[in-house]
């Protein structure tokens, strides 16, 4: 009684995620250029994890951009008409614009599935990232709005400690939004997101609404979109319509494919990868960068379709002898 | 005679030439067991189907302790008391078994709490005595996907007994069964019926089954209720004899 039974998997995953957040946490203390390196990679694996979500569900969204353009652009349009800023705050703004805008675009998205689903997505996103870019007389239009590096509860920062700063915000966020993710999956509301992909007719024959089901997801989701997207401005000190832009949604689904959809770790991996790959690459390859996180995922998809994360996994069942 | 569950009354639908219902009128009593019989194509399914309200049917009403069902979302019928097994066992697969129950019981219970994990929920005692009782608690812990067809059978059976149903409309529950095992899944189905107070009406197509575990039989045909009685009336019937049973 009362035995919590995990996926096999649990264990090397959990410590390979402390592992990962210690790293993040100790490695840029002594090379000081990865402090923005890491503090990138938490902020866009706070995304993932909203796209994570939804796959349990089956459902993938090529639309969450919109959700990461309103969290940064909350940060960006508080700088611009009220001044100055505070990271707390931006935060605050971008979490709740977000989930608002999430109820709402949910309420309509919820009612599809897959294909639909995505499509429906990307053009709600489509719409917001025409506004970001025609509406020139707030936005500053394709220029974006610059966002001016905050303060924490009135401390101002240097910018040699501001990358700190925001480094250890980002993680704490990130190391609370992996812990509630996995809660959440691990509770009726998150079990019953993974019964949507295995047999939503049950579901509803068990009484249970699969819409109401999803639209939760989908809301913490687009929160967890918007906390990415307001990390990303601060740390980027701008947010463009670039945020919103489809090629940017699907950046984000293509991290969570190259990480692992199967685990809530699986949104580190692939985004440590991704951007990893990115930042060495672009300085030695220029503009071959793109070519090789297509190699990397024409592999990953052939030989690992489980992600990163599922490596080992497959390497034991290798071993087992097949299935 | 003992209370009226379930009640349809001139039931009718079509689906372009095929008249699936044809003027159904049918009672279901509280605790009997009625197996619905007919050839293929009968509408015996479409009858669960109007009843747990996947289908509207074109004319006609259902309802189910006096309140009118039809139309109604299946979800909401669900939640009034009416449970459905199907003939193809409808799992979460890549759950597992006790998951699965679990899943029905907050379904039920209305337990969403996002910060309490599944496999903690205070039903979970109860859930692992109806696996008991249908025989698969050896099975909790596996994923519905590694069940044999006939354990999966039975998880059916208890998911829907998770949710405490009054009337368990069940589609050919021994079907895909073989045949060896079928009186014995019909035996332990019976048993828990009995043992949960849940009444009972199931499409079957083997007389042999109809004849040990129903009470009354009604018989199906082309949309329409041909004949309603015991089993021994029913297959003593020369028309049920050659148009259904086919001797």
């Amino acid at each position: 009684m009362g035995g919590r039974i995990k996926p096999i998997t649990f264990k090397p995953i959990t410590m390979a995620a402390v592992f990962f957040f210690l790293v993040a946490a100790i490695a840029p203390l002594f090379v000081p250029s990865w402090a923005t390196l890491f503090a990138l990679i938490l902020a866009k694996s706070i995304v993932v994890l909203g796209i994570i979500l939804l796959l349990q569900a089956g459902q993938v969204s090529f639309g969450h951009a919109m959700f990461f353009a309103t969290g940064a652009y909350a940060a960006a349009f508080w700088g611009k008409y009220l001044g100055g800023g505070d990271i707390l705050l931006d935060l605050v703004l971008g979490a709740v614009s977000s989930t608002v805008l999430g109820l709402v675009v949910g309420l309509f998205v919820v009612r599809y599935r897959e294909i639909f689903f995505g499509m429906l997505n990307l053009a709600f996103s489509m719409v917001l990232w025409s506004l970001l870019e025609k509406m020139f007389h707030y936005t500053n239009g394709a220029d974006g709005i610059r966002v001016a590096r905050p303060g924490v509860l009135g401390w101002a920062f240097t910018p040699d400690t501001f990358q700190y700063v925001i480094l250890y915000v980002s993680l704490l966020i990130a190391v609370a939004a992996f812990l509630g993710v996995q809660r959440y999956l691990d509770s009726p509301l998150g079990h019953m997101l993974r019964a949507i992909k295995s047999n939503e007719t049950r579901l509803e024959y068990l009484g249970t609404s699969a819409r109401r089901v999803l639209l939760v997801g989908y809301v913490i989701s687009a929160f967890l979109g918007g906390i990415g997207g307001t990390l990303v401005a601060i740390i980027q000190q701008i947010a463009t319509p670039e945020f919103g832009y489809w090629t940017k949604s699907g950046e984000f689904v293509f991290i969570a494919i190259l990480g692992g959809g199967a685990h809530a770790f699986g949104a580190f991996a692939g985004a440590a990868m991704f951007e990893v790959v990115r930042f060495y690459a672009a300085a030695q390859l220029a503009n071959a960068w793109q070519l090789i996180l297509g190699v990397v995922l024409i592999v990953i998809i052939l030989y690992a379709p489980n992600g990163l994360i599922g490596l080992r996994q497959r390497d034991r069942r290798a071993k087992a002898g097949g299935r | 005679m003992a209370n009226v569950l379930l009640s349809a009354k001139g039931i009718r639908i079509r689906f372009g030439g095929v008249i699936a219902a044809d003027g159904i009128d049918l009672d279901v009593y509280e605790g009997e067991n009625l197996a619905i019989i007919g050839p293929n194509g009968a509408g015996k399914t479409t009858f669960l189907n109007i009843s747990t309200g996947y289908l509207r049917p074109q004319a006609g009403h259902v309802s189910f302790l006096g309140r009118d069902i039809t139309a109604q979302l299946p979800r909401t019928i669900t939640r009034l008391g009416i449970a459905r097994a199907f003939q193809i066992p409808q799992l979460f697969l890549d759950q597992t078994v006790i998951e699965n129950m679990l899943i029905a019981a907050a379904s039920l219970s209305g337990h969403r709490s996002p910060l309490k994990a599944l496999s903690s929920l205070p039903e979970r005692v109860e859930m692992e005595r109806l696996l008991d009782l249908v025989g698969v608690r050896e099975y909790a812990e596996r994923k519905a996907r590694e069940l044999p067809e006939g354990q999966r059978k039975l998880v059916d059976i208890a998911l829907a007994l998770a949710l405490k149903p009054r009337l368990l409309l069940m589609d050919e529950p021994t079907s895909g069964v073989a045949s060896s095992e079928k009186f014995g899944i019909m035996d332990i189905l019976t048993m828990a019926l009995a043992k949960e107070k849940v009444t009972s009406v199931f499409v079957e197509h083997d007389m042999d089954m109809v004849e040990r575990y129903a009470n009354r039989v009604a018989v199906w045909s082309m949309g329409k209720i041909q004949k309603v009685g015991t089993p021994a009336e029913v297959l003593a019937d020369p028309k049920v004899r050659e148009h259904v049973i086919g001797i």
